[in-house]
């Protein structure tokens, strides 16, 4: 079992952004997703810049894949990520089924990222003849539907890989309007890139105080972090490949060792074990109840 | 343009037929399609009937199964796909690819549109429901500007349809988990959005609170006008300020846009509204079909009665219309 780190899906200054993944070249993740998946107009880093990234972190031993735009609206956007699919060194991880088309004409292989729709093997097995030989569970999905998923995928000797989503902040939907910018009363259009002092993102709460979402630009993301850590034995036994933890400013470093050490059993898979979900954790979809639930 | 309503019940049907609808949708009685709620869509006899009411008057029928089935769930959206193609109905608005393949393959004479579930907002995703199905015609989602509408139409491999009037969602439709965040029921997975089951009203001296599986929502003050506890339109709290962080309660009207929407090349403008009363669908079919005749008749010189406005306002939710993400300010 692997574990990747997913796309920032925040707008971090270049700096702290290069800085975040020097210290993450060290750290025992085999699959580091790069690349802007949320808004287009977030440019700190330019596509030579990415490239850059992509072969130091090649050159410390990690497999390299870059993310692209979930939600594509304009010919700009279509022209970056058509310049970014062309790439002939690293994986594409699709966000939207524009890239499914421009990397299934181009006979790429790639990998499809939590934005595309997969519920059942009749689309598992259609993205593979596209050329799909990875594939990110949606985030609304739990155990019982990827059990279903992944018999059938062997029945049908599908050869791909399985990732899910096991740390983090969920990504829950795109919109048309940017609620950071409306947060600042700022137009979309002129948005002065406000993004960006926000780290990790802003907490939005019910009137009554619960922990509801986290607005990033024109993503809303779940208010608590999604964490399936005592899952992992339940994992393994599905066959999942892959664990994405999707990176937090802070503490990053922590969770991937706690992984690490769960998946190389240093840590016994143990009722006795199950750690303590904080009150800022969820996990309620992987048993198929509300996302937000804490199933302990 | 085709003026394509909603038929959330038999009745409704009736409704949209009788005021001038060329086209009425419908979805069967589950979780197939998008408007899953309790005692709204059809079964087969009642779809037979609607089916044939529709047709005795020249208006066509499509049929949605636009929800995203689970391997669990698998042989009932097959089941209703088989049902629809039975029916002969006019087209199958699907957004799911199992869906798609399953229907193209199993029924080549069965034409197909992409649900604005499908959330396919560019040319490049369209190519790709097109040249792996054959899809004819795709529901652009509520989140382009008329310009970036324009652009698609401009390249796009089928015919467009796109939404006039009716609830606004902000979301990228059928990317959206914020119900099954908060409740177990998402769009995607069973057709329901914040889902009936989940909803609590409650007078309390703070006023009157809406929720949603037990999350307070919204809370109103006496004279406000309370809304349905839709995820994306309640009021939260950032950081000390209580507001709409996402959207106020408002509808979708593009009434003011048809020359502009004709001239781009949008061969029909939806209605939405399944779960609304007949009386809702006839009188918003009714104003629809003057505006659409009138803007035929004379492009040039098109201009929306002052009376079609105030009542397709009055219609609306929070009676607050809006052209939304058409808009390129309102984003």
């Amino acid at each position: 079992m692997k574990i990747a780190l997913g796309p920032v899906l925040y707008f971090w200054p270049k700096r702290d952004l290069l800085n975040f993944y020097a210290e993450m070249a060290d750290q025992p993740v085999d699959i580091v997703y790069i690349g802007e998946t949320v808004c287009s107009k977030r440019r700190e880093m330019r596509f030579i810049d990415w490239i850059e990234l992509a072969d130091a972190l090649t050159n410390c031993g990690k497999e390299v894949v870059l993310s692209t735009l979930a939600l594509l609206e304009a010919e700009s956007e279509l022209k970056t990520l058509r310049r970014l699919c062309e790439n002939d060194r690293f994986r594409i991880e699709a966000n939207d089924i524009a890239a499914v088309q421009m990397l299934s004409k181009a006979g790429l292989p790639f990998v499809t990222g939590p934005a595309v729709n997969i519920y059942n093997i009749r689309v598992l097995q259609q993205l593979h003849k596209s050329g799909m030989r990875r594939w990110v569970m949606p985030v609304e999905l739990g155990a019982s539907t990827l059990e279903q998923l992944l018999k059938q995928a062997a029945e049908t000797d599908l050869d791909i890989e399985t990732e899910v989503f096991s740390w983090g902040r969920l990504p829950l939907a795109y919109a048309a309007r940017c609620f950071t910018a409306r947060y600042r009363n700022l137009p979309k259009d002129n948005c002065s890139f406000c993004c960006i002092e926000y780290p990790q993102g802003i907490q939005t709460r019910s009137q009554e105080g619960t922990e509801l979402f986290t607005m990033n630009g024109i993503q809303t993301l779940s208010g608590d972090i999604y964490n399936l850590e005592n899952e992992i034995p339940d994992m393994q036994n599905l066959g999942v490949d892959i664990l994405r933890l999707s990176p937090e400013r802070q503490g990053m470093e922590q969770i991937i060792q706690r992984f690490h050490q769960r998946i190389e059993g240093v840590t016994e898979s143990t009722d006795a074990n199950r750690i303590p979900l904080l009150d800022q954790n969820c996990n309620g979809y992987w048993y198929a109840q509300p996302g937000i639930d804490r199933v302990m | 343009m085709e003026l394509v309503c909603p038929a959330g019940s038999f009745p409704a049907l009736k409704a949209a037929v009788d005021n001038g609808a060329d086209t009425v949708y419908f979805g069967f009685r589950d979780a197939t399609n998008a408007r899953h709620f309790k005692g709204l869509n059809f079964d087969r006899s009642r779809a037979e009937k609607g089916i044939s009411y529709a047709r005795s008057r020249g208006t066509k029928v499509y049929c949605a199964i636009n929800t995203y089935p689970q391997p669990s769930g698998w042989q009932a959206w097959q089941d209703a796909v088989d049902m629809a193609a039975d029916m002969q109905v006019d087209a199958l608005i699907a957004a799911d690819m199992g869906v798609l393949g399953y229907a193209a393959e199993r029924h080549p004479q069965l034409k197909l549109h992409l649900s604005v579930q499908g959330c396919a907002t560019n040319y490049e995703a369209l190519r790709y429901y097109q040249e792996q199905f054959g899809i004819q015609r795709a529901v652009l989602p509520r989140v382009l500007s008329l310009a970036q509408v324009e652009h698609v139409a401009s390249q796009s491999p089928v015919e467009l349809e796109v939404f006039a009037f009716g609830s606004l969602c902000i979301m990228a439709e059928g990317r959206c988990y914020l119900s099954s965040y908060l409740t177990d029921e998402s769009p995607n997975t069973c057709g329901a959005c914040s889902p009936a089951k989940a909803v609590r009203w409650e007078e309390t001296p703070q006023g009157l609170e809406s929720r949603l599986n037990g999350v307070l929502i919204d809370r109103y003050q006496e004279g406000e006008n309370a809304g349905y506890p839709t995820l994306c339109k309640g009021r939260f709290e950032v950081d000390g300020n209580i507001y709409h962080t996402m959207e106020e309660p408002t509808s979708l009207s593009t009434i003011d846009l048809i020359p502009e929407l004709q001239r781009i090349g949008i061969q029909a403008v939806k209605i939405e509204g399944r779960q609304r009363s007949p009386a809702y669908v006839a009188k918003v079919t009714q104003i629809w079909r003057e505006a659409l005749d009138q803007a035929k008749q004379n492009p040039d010189n098109y201009l929306p009665r002052q009376q079609w406005r105030s009542e397709l306002t009055n219609l609306s939710e929070g009676s607050t219309t809006t052209i939304g993400a058409y808009h390129r300010a309102w984003q």
